[in-house]
């Protein structure tokens, strides 16, 4: 009986994971409908500019590029620390951009570094974009 | 290598063990069993054991982490709270002044007073901050002399 509850507990488990695993296009449409909110004028993501507002700095020591490389498909390391980062880009790191929370907090504390402030949902939604462009 | 010459690191090592106990200065291996310290700290450099620091400084880093050494490492405050008491429960003997960089505690200067400030800046190595940069196991909380290889 006990042996059938752990079954059990573990395919809740995995299938917990595999709610939580999204596809990165998943986290378009509400950063869409939030752009809309911000600006009336909004007229879609463009992965042109979110090339460029990766690769450009913003007024502050870094760029998003200065720990992710300009090409986001190869391996990054921090500014900082020197510590290996992952690819960001999903063709090159399939894990990327799945996991909605951890989208959340890196970019609003990378954000933070490179414009000192939050991005705006058609900021991110850009850097998305042009990060799942890449091929 | 004489067998008398290499059994003195290792008599003295086990006469510190029995002076000074886990003191962190002496400690060359720590465990680092808590994944969520793993991946929140490991993210950005070596997941630093909490050993390392004492309690205060933990605090004082906790207290801070929306400017960490110049970087946004802020956490929701549920995973903050969990990664503080962890380093609490685990931290290093208390000394004062708290220190918040591990570079700046007596024993890690002394622990690296023969490394000069050009090896330091070393491409490969770029700061102190990179530990896995010359003690290649630091990941896995393994800091031992026989661990180490300084990148050219």
């Amino acid at each position: 009986m006990t042996r059938i509850w752990a079954l059990a507990g573990i395919l809740a488990a995995l299938l917990a994971g595999t709610a939580m695993a999204a596809p990165p296009a998943a986290l378009l449409p509400s950063l869409e409908a939030q752009a809309r909110q911000q600006d009336p004028a909004f007229a879609g993501f463009s992965a042109e500019r979110g090339g460029r507002f990766f690769t450009e700095k913003h007024g502050a020591k870094w760029s998003c590029a200065s720990c992710h490389t300009p090409d986001p498909r190869s391996d990054g390391r921090h500014a900082a620390t020197g510590r290996r980062i992952a690819a960001l880009a999903p063709v090159a790191n399939p894990q990327r951009l799945t996991d909605p929370a951890k989208v959340d907090k890196w970019f609003r504390r990378n954000c933070r570094d490179v414009l000192a402030r939050e991005c705006s949902a058609a900021e991110k939604g850009d850097v998305i974009t042009y990060l799942l462009s890449l091929q | 290598m004489s067998i008398k010459k290499s059994l003195i690191p290792a008599l003295l090592s086990g006469i510190s063990t029995v002076y000074f106990g886990t003191a962190a200065a002496e400690q060359e291996r720590f465990t680092v069993n808590h994944a969520g310290w793993q991946t929140e700290c490991g993210s950005c450099h070596v997941a630093y054991p909490p050993q390392l620091l004492p309690a205060a400084s933990w605090d004082r880093i906790f207290a801070t982490l929306n400017d960490h050494f110049g970087s946004d490492a802020s956490l929701d405050p549920a995973a903050a709270a969990g990664l503080l008491s962890y380093a609490q429960a685990n931290a290093g003997r208390a000394t004062a002044p708290a220190p918040l960089r591990i570079t700046e505690t007596r024993w890690f200067r002394h622990e690296h007073d023969e490394v000069s400030a050009a090896t330091w800046q070393r491409e490969a190595i770029g700061s102190p901050a990179n530990c896995v940069a010359c003690h290649r196991a630091a990941d896995s909380g393994d800091f031992s002399e026989r661990g180490i290889r300084i990148p050219r």
